[in-house]
Order: structure tokens, then sequence, then C-alpha cells
């Protein structure tokens, strides 16, 4: 009986039923190689539903338009007709369940986005009407005369109704 | 057992089979066959953006950060826009404050943290705004270095990220030519744009998408030849970034300029 060659055979051999064990028992069932093959597709498949399953948050103003029907419309006649509704009232998520009201971003930032005056030629914010925010009304919300829903209305306006 | 008159048969057979040139039995176009290839359905999501319509509001990087929950205030995004402004005198300046989360609304360049650039407006040759996210190349690097199968590429072409098995080594950050992969502050994984995978796989529009009031920005599927995207893309002049890389970007841009790498 030749032990000290068996013995040592024995202990790699329990050595990688242990690791085969492991590998079974860690590695998920879905793992696998997939459509893209082994160089980009090794992957567990069940992820793709994982990231499929996360929790849309901007529902565009096709969620908003049955409820707030004189808004969206008002905005469809005015110049801003191309901006979201989520664009400045944030992410619908559940509302009006989940938040109950949406957080409104009336500030001047906002508008200066678009309209701070950068006159870059080949780009279109050069065709954008801008302000110089230092001199016009510094300090107060451009909505206190600018309807952003009307736009294009001069002086300052009685506002629509920020609730429905 | 061959005979003389088979040999000489067969010899000349085969010369002349390899005398045919291998276009000649190319019988459709490159094109057509990638359009037709089989699997996940027909679908292979593609990007592209028109340099000339960006205005650079930032409203597709504020949009992208709360759809894809990542946190508001850390200088980490999965989508940014580039403003550059080149000089008469050949200078050529570049920023992204934030990422352009709240556009640009100063007419100085940010140079570093804190230290800014004023240009004349007369000085100014041209400027203009590119936005940057993932390009979900057919090539993925970042894909090829991950060394657990934590990244991969969907049956789409999305390139994804196992959040639940990444190991945060970081390769996949390095080999990105685009740079455009980030650790996630929370999660402490590998984070990258994926076209917002939840919402393209329902019928809808990516968030940036949906955010950009020009319509600088838009998403289609290459395999389906009635996709306005698509026939953008076959008809017009685009360009790809960093073509030289071998990468197959699949983010296309209308006025691409060689200042922008």
């Amino acid at each position: 009986m030749k032990h000290h060659i068996f013995r040592p055979l024995f202990v790699v051999a329990v050595l990688v039923v242990i690791v085969l064990l492991l590998r079974f028992l860690v590695v998920p069932q879905d793992f696998g190689i997939g459509e893209r093959g082994y160089m980009y597709g090794w992957h567990r498949r069940g992820n793709e539903d994982d990231w499929k399953a996360f929790k849309v948050k901007y529902k565009t103003a096709e969620y908003c338009k049955d409820c707030h029907t004189a808004n969206y419309e008002a905005l469809r006649q005015s110049p801003h007709a191309v901006i979201q509704c989520e664009n400045c009232h944030g992410p619908a998520l559940d509302h009006p369940s989940e938040p109950a009201r949406l957080t409104i971003d009336r500030s001047r930032e906002q508008c200066l986005r678009c309209h701070f005056p950068l006159p870059y030629p080949t780009s279109a914010r050069a065709d954008i009407r801008g302000v110089d925010p230092a001199l016009h009304n510094p300090g107060i919300e451009c909505a206190l005369c600018h309807n952003p829903h009307r736009p294009d209305l001069d002086g300052p306006l009685k506002t629509t109704g920020s609730t429905l | 057992m061959i005979t003389r008159r088979e040999f000489f048969r067969f010899t000349i057979k085969g010369m002349a089979g390899l005398a045919v040139p291998l276009a000649a039995l190319e019988l459709v176009k490159p094109g057509t066959l990638f359009a037709n290839r089989t699997g996940a359905a027909g679908v292979r999501w593609i990007f592209l953006v028109d340099t000339y319509r960006c205005v650079g509001c930032g409203l597709c990087v504020k949009a992208c950060k709360q759809e894809n929950e990542i946190p508001y205030e850390a200088n980490v995004t999965r989508t940014w826009v580039e403003r550059y402004v080149l000089t008469k005198d050949g200078r050529l300046f570049a920023d992204t404050p934030k990422g352009a989360r709240d556009g640009f609304i100063t007419d100085k360049i940010e140079l570093g943290p804190g230290k800014y650039q004023e240009i004349k407006k007369e000085e100014i040759e041209k400027a203009f705004f590119v936005p940057k996210l993932c390009n979900q190349c057919e090539n993925p690097p970042c894909v090829q270095v991950c060394p657990v199968g934590a990244t991969y590429q969907a049956p789409d072409g999305v390139v994804l990220v196992d959040r639940t098995w990444c190991i945060g080594c970081g390769y996949c950050i390095m080999a990105c030519p685009y740079g455009v992969r980030f650790f996630h502050p929370v999660h402490r994984v590998a984070e990258k744009c994926n076209f917002c995978y939840h919402r393209i796989t329902k019928g809808m529009r990516p968030a940036c998408v949906e955010a950009c009031p020009f319509g600088a920005r838009q998403i289609g599927n290459i395999r389906n030849p009635a996709d306005p995207v698509a026939k953008i893309i076959a008809a017009e002049r685009v360009g790809v970034l960093k073509d030289e890389y071998g990468t197959k970007p699949q983010v296309y841009y209308l006025g691409l300029s060689k200042e922008v790498k």
C-alpha cells in the first residue's frame, strides 16, 4: 500500500469536490453566456429582469394631461410647448397618491438654463431670447411676472391656479 | 483509387473555385445583414444626438439623475453635456460644470475648481454643446475586462451592470475610452447609462430624451428599417466618438466637430 500517494490524492479529490459544491451553491442557476457569447454575454440572466423592474419616475405629459387639462392645453399653445411638465414640476412618481404634491422648481436658475444669453455661433442657444440676470430684476423669481405656461403674454399675470 | 482523369477534373474545379473572389459570394449588403440578424426579436438600441439643436440647458442631466437614483449632489452622472468654445486665435476651451446638471448659466468657462476663464463674445470663432452618454458599443471593452461577469451586453445591445454581482474592482471604469462609467456612491458598484433600460423595454423613451425640449436626443432601433432614427443614421452624415478604438459605438452624432473627444 502506497499511502504516501493515495492520501494526498484523496485530499485533492476532497478539495475538488468541495470547490465544485461551493460553486454549485454560490453561482446562480441562470448564470451563462447568453446570446452574445462568452466575451460579451457572460452574465446572470435574471439581472436583465432586475433592470426592467426598475421604477419609472418621469411619466411624461401624457400622465398629467387628463387631470391638469387647463394647464396642459395652455402650455401647448405657448412658446414653452416643447418643455415637459416634469422638467419644472419634478418627476411625477405615483402622484397624486405618492407624493400628494410635487415640488415645483421656480428658481431663476431654472429659467436661466435656456434664457441666460450665450450667443454661440453654430448652436441653437443663440436663437433663444435671453436676459442678463444681474440687471433684469435680480433676486426675485421670474414667475412673479412671467407665467411659465404663457410666457408670451406681457406684464404681470394672475396665476391660473396651481392645484388642478 | 483516384484515376488520372478524376484527378485533373477535381484540380481544375478546385482552382476555379479558389479564383472566385469572396466579394462575388456576398449577395447582400452588410448593412442589410446587420439589420436582419436574428435574436432579441430584432431590437438593437441606438442613440442619435443632434448637436445643432442642443442649447446646453442640462434638463436631460437633471432628469437622468432623478430617474436613475444617482445622488443629486454627488459629482457623478450617467449623462452630461460638454461646452466647447473655440476662439479666433485658435485656443480651445471645454467645460462641463457639475456635468451641466444646472445647465450653463454663465459665459465664463470653468477651468478647474473655482477657476474661470472669461471669453469675450467677439473672440469666439465657434461654440457649441455636446451631450455625452454611454455608447452601448457593439464591442464593449468594459465588458471584456470584467473578471466576474457582472457587466454584460444584453441581447438588444445595451450594456448592463449586475449590482448584486459586481465586486467593485473598477477595471471597467478604467477600460471605457469614453469615461462614462463611475462608482455609484450608494451601491458601491460600477454604474453607467443603460438607455433607461426599464423605460425602453416598456415602450417608453429614456428620461433624457423625454426631458430634452429641443429634440437633440433621440433613441431608435437600427434593426427596424422604418425607424425614423435608423433612417437618419442611414441617410445623414453622422459621426461617432473615437471610431479608431474599434469599439463600434452606437451613439451617433449629427454635427460632430474634430475638437470633440
